[in-house]
């Protein structure tokens, strides 16, 4: 019998039975074609995989990470919560130390869910990477975690969570803004005031095919990694960069999926975007699995993969070394802003118009930090859309001050309703939450 | 009347069934060295004086084709294999003469890369070079499109009597479970049809010229002539026997533990309303994992006849077997000898049982009757640990959609029943330790036999469709259609339940016997760029293992009538070893 050197687990979910709506790229049929590659390789024969069925998320795991309006249960399905369970099963096998790694096979995605949920924004409802990293962190103490975003889209809505956290290190290497939805993940965004340097975004050209994502891979995303030293790391494994696939532009491929994958050895990767369902997701998912698990993945291909007719251009790799220049001064520099910023307490604020291309909503978001010497700050956010429904959220960051866990309470509780839909408050020291209406 | 024939390890059951009744019952030693001779015993035994138009069918459960598996008895068999990209099919190498070809075929079953012919000729001519008769050809998705394996079948006929191609025999995904299964299939196929023509043959000398059927491990039965196509499904019985055993006795209230405690170790099972689950993929044969459909039963090394001793001051049994219980003369004190000492069971020597175990009672420091104690629950303790784990495992099964996810139906049985030699002085301390309602099948002894008897055909449909292509298909029925863009899930039931009954009927069911079960419904909408362009159906119909119509009354005539004396007969090679015949010893509820 096939074994593999790594022992690792897999959460396979496809949702057989949910859809966003019939036509939707996130519908039925998109993991099916996975799964019968999936079984037709024997991959959960092979000793040393085994299979875990999801965890269902509850409303706690999501309030740790959300604040969402009016509240979970109307922004999400079953299916989300599944999906974000799926995640969350993986990563206490991990620390439990059952598996050294582990996959979540699972959808609907999540990485473009910010902070705040008024509604859907790219198929995404709440952010599964998210609440599995923060049930993580209240269930087993981890500290620093980083992610990796390796979907085609920014991952802004988990750049959105990690913002203000310099003990998570968010990286997201993905096409171009300028190109892509959601359109942002500049090398210029690079985290919030108290965290400036642990947001660092990789934006490379249309049609950057394994070289050009390797190269990324070598030469910033391995060496920041080394130097951030996390005790976990998270890929957000999104499959849309393949040559194939039908809303992006990229020539990524299943072998280099594979290859990056070994060389990232991420202890938990969570399936986000990605649908080619046919002609990649099968090869990918394959692919991705094998490196895991540490075994031979050199015969993964896809039928028409022809690596030649797929390599970028001279002019490509130049874009990208520059991006990788200047996502490594981010990094560099990031230290000494956040010192600067922190070495006492100010008010840092700012705008943003958000928009839910699921939903069709805008939100407008108004977010002030208070920095503090002691702890990341006490972060406010309020927030309304378009169509309504003002909100103010105050978040107490996980490792907050006395004073400022203080100040937090007590903007909540002074806080009057009056032009507020809803109060919230989310205490990360003690794992609490709170609504006011 | 119907005859039920079980070949175990140590005994071979044989009864006669009729009228609701178990009119004749046979104990022989089991030679594994001569099986035929042993079943042909059993079977002379059983028909003595029967006038042959009075039996209907004969039933057969036998280790014939597991054993020539565990012996390495199986001659030469020819392994060809086209994967294409994937995992590298040398990993799955089996036998001697495996060989990896191109081609490649997809998972939606459309062609990727030809078969090169010449490659498959020239194996042919080495095949017919190292007189290799027999092989198995598997391509990767031959489930999707039987083509290549058809081809390379065609060529390779050349020089072989039998190829046994991978979809022919299962249409589940599985292509290393595919190389296997197809493997074993060309591999017994010559030994399952010269014992089984054999005993046809002895029978019809005697005048009885009945059907005769095969135990699968799902625990069906298939007609003899049906299971020369799939032998492989016959490996692997005896566990099923002794489930099918215990049906007529299960609940239809919750789900039953089936406990068959024989000699060297101790099988489970599961039934959920009354019906015993199957293993999700396939039975593991010889270590190997294939796409047999089998019973979920699980084997742990603890029985009657387990070696007792004790390590640093801690008692053991199992997982070795060294003979019998000192009471019949063995050399190691086991848990028989502690039911010996306990004076529940008879016709044995009790003084060899206190001889047996006073060491160990010496080495824990406590009296003979004390350890005799301590042995049969610690017995129980291994066997209700390990059913535990199997029902857990089973409950944490992975599934695919939210429904299923929601509903999360678990497995919790609300009674035990066992079977085999020391069933029902172990049913009370099971009882005892896990607080469960158990008792001792009636008939436990013989249990496996009238199980092989009253078991009812089993047979599985798999059809898939895809209306983009234009395209039927159930693979293992050889059976593949064109349809129209308005082909759908409903179309597609109705499809594979006709296949299903042809395929009951030719196996060798009665028509009551038949009795369809949808197990998979899946339709996929298959969109690309915003619309609608087929769609992907898969379904799956079965009949699940069970009774036959005729004996399902029987149990309650098993507890009433069954041991009347003037038809009960037991012929009993060797006496010594059967504990005591009495239905008054059975604990029932």
């Amino acid at each position: 019998m096939l074994s593999s050197s790594d022992k690792i687990g897999l959460v396979f979910f496809p949702a057989f039975d949910w859809a966003i709506d019939p036509t939707h790229p996130e519908r039925e049929e998109r993991l099916l074609y996975t799964q019968d590659q999936v079984f037709e390789e024997g991959i959960f024969d092979i000793e040393g995989i085994v299979e875990f069925k999801p965890d269902i998320a509850t409303a706690e795991d999501i309030r740790r990470v959300h604040f969402c309006v009016p509240d979970e249960r109307s922004v999400t399905t079953e299916s989300h919560l599944i999906s974000a369970g799926g995640a969350k099963k993986i990563g206490s096998e991990v620390l439990e130390r059952n598996i050294s790694r582990g996959f979540a096979l699972v959808r609907p995605p999540g990485h473009h869910a910010m902070r705040v949920v008024h509604g859907t924004r790219g198929f995404c409802n709440i952010n599964i990477e998210a609440i599995m990293i923060e049930y993580l962190r209240q269930a087993y103490g981890v500290d620093r975690v980083a992610i990796v975003d390796t979907d085609c889209h920014h991952g802004d809505g988990t750049q959105d969570i990690y913002w203000h956290d310099p003990d998570t290190l968010f990286i997201s290497v993905h096409q171009d803004g300028r190109t892509l939805y959601p359109g942002t993940g500049f090398t210029s965004e690079t985290g919030g005031p108290a965290a400036a340097g642990t947001t660092i975004n990789l934006p490379l050209p249309p049609h950057t095919s394994e070289e050009g994502f390797l190269y990324a891979l070598d030469n910033a995303i391995l060496p920041i990694l080394e130097e951030f030293k996390p005790q976990l790391i998270i890929n957000s494994a999104g499959q849309d960069n393949h040559y194939s696939d039908p809303i992006t532009d990229m020539h990524f491929s299943a072998q280099g999926y594979a290859e990056l994958t070994s060389r990232l050895k991420p202890h938990i990767a969570v399936l986000e975007g990605g649908y080619s369902i046919e002609s990649a997701l099968p090869y990918m998912n394959v692919g991705i699995i094998l490196a895991l698990a540490g075994m031979d993945y050199s015969r993964i291909s896809e039928p028409d993969y022809d690596p030649d007719s797929l390599r970028q251009g001279p002019e490509i790799s130049r874009k990208i070394e520059k991006v990788v220049q200047e996502s490594l001064k981010v990094w560099k520099q990031g230290a000494d802003i956040r010192h600067n910023n922190c070495r006492e307490s100010k008010l840092f604020s700012r705008e943003r118009h958000i928009f839910y291309d699921t939903d069709r909503l805008v939100e407008i978001q108004k977010e002030t930090l208070r920095t503090c010497p002691e702890c990341a700050g006490l972060l406010t956010i309020d927030s309304q859309t378009d169509r309504g429904r003002r909100i103010l959220a105050v978040h107490i960051p996980r490792k907050a001050c006395k004073l400022c866990r203080q100040a937090g309470y007590q903007v909540y509780d002074s806080t009057g309703m009056e032009g507020y839909f809803r109060i919230f408050l989310q205490d990360r020291t003690s794992d609490e939450y709170f609504v006011k209406k | 009347m119907i005859i039920g024939l079980d070949v175990g390890g140590t005994h071979t059951d044989g009864v006669l069934i009729g009228n609701g009744c178990i009119l004749r019952q046979v104990k022989v030693a089991t030679d594994t060295c001569n099986l035929f001779d042993c079943v042909c015993a059993c079977l002379d035994k059983i028909t003595r004086d029967v006038p042959p138009q009075a039996i209907r069918r004969a039933v057969l459960s036998t280790t014939l084709t597991t054993n020539s598996i565990a012996e390495g008895k199986l001659e030469n068999i020819g392994v060809v294999v086209s994967a294409g990209p994937g995992i590298d099919p040398a990993n799955y190498r089996i036998g001697n003469h495996y060989y990896c070809v191109s081609g490649s075929i997809d998972h939606r079953g459309r062609e990727v890369q030809p078969l090169k012919e010449r490659e498959i000729e020239e194996i042919a001519d080495i095949f017919l070079a190292e007189n290799i008769r027999r092989a198995a050809v598997i391509s990767k998705f031959s489930v999707r499109n039987p083509g290549h394996e058809l081809q390379m079948a065609r060529i390779l006929a050349r020089s072989c009597d039998i190829v046994v191609p991978g979809h022919s025999l299962s249409a589940t995904l599985n292509f290393p479970r595919r190389i296997a299964t197809a493997w074993l299939s060309a591999a017994v196929h010559p030994v399952h049809k010269m014992f089984f023509e054999a005993v046809r043959e002895s029978l019809k000398s005697k005048g009885f010229e009945i059907p005769i059927y095969v135990l699968k491990a799902d625990g069906g039965t298939m007609s003899f002539e049906a299971s020369l196509h799939t032998p492989e499904q016959t490996i692997f019985s005896g566990p099923a026997a002794s489930v099918l055993g215990a049906l007529p006795f299960a609940s239809s209230t919750g789900d039953t533990l089936v406990l068959d405690i024989g000699g060297t170790t101790t099988d489970i099972a599961v039934f959920v309303d009354r019906t015993p689950l199957l293993e999700p993929i396939g039975g593991e044969v010889a270590g190997r994992r294939t796409l047999v459909r089998a019973l979920n039963t699980r084997s742990i090394p603890v029985g009657g006849d387990s070696c007792v001793e004790v390590i640093d001051g801690d008692l053991r049994i199992g997982p070795h077997r060294h003979g019998p219980a000192m009471a019949y003369g063995g050399s190691h004190p086991t848990p028989t000898d502690a039911l010996f000492v306990l004076g529940k069971a008879l016709n044995g020597n009790v003084e060899a049982a206190r001889r047996g175990l006073s060491p160990v009672a010496r080495q824990l420091e406590i009296s003979i009757e004390d350890t005799a104690n301590l042995i049969l629950d610690l017995a129980c303790k291994k066997i209700i640990r390990a059913a535990r784990e199997m029902i857990e495992q089973i409950n944490r099964k992975p599934v695919y959609t939210v429904k299923e996810l929601l509903s999360g139906y678990k497995i919790n049985p609300v009674e035990i029943l066992t079977l085999g030699g020391p069933a029902p002085f172990f049913a009370p301390r099971l009882e005892k330790l896990t607080g469960i309602s158990t008792c001792a099948v009636p008939q436990w002894h013989v249990a496996n036999a009238i199980g092989a008897a009253m078991a009812k055909n089993t047979s599985e449909v798999t059809l898939f469709a895809d209306t983009q292509r234009g395209l039927a298909l159930a693979p293992e029925e050889e059976f593949s259609q064109p349809v129209g863009k308005n082909f759908d899930r409903k179309a597609a039931l109705s499809m594979a339940c006709e296949l299903l009954r042809a395929k009951c009927m030719k196996a060798g069911a009665s028509e009551s016997e038949i009795d369809l079960e949808v197990v998979e419904d899946y339709q996929f909408n298959m969109i690309r760029d915003f619309s609608t362009v087929g769609r992907n159906i898969r379904v799956r119909v079965q009949t699940r293992p069970g009774l036959i119509p005729e004996c399902r009354d029987l149990a309650q005539s098993m507890f009433n009538c069954c041991v009347l004396p003037d038809c009960l007969e037991t012929v009993n090679s060797e006496p010594e070893k059967l504990i005591t015949h009495h239905s008054s010893l059975v604990t029932s509820h």
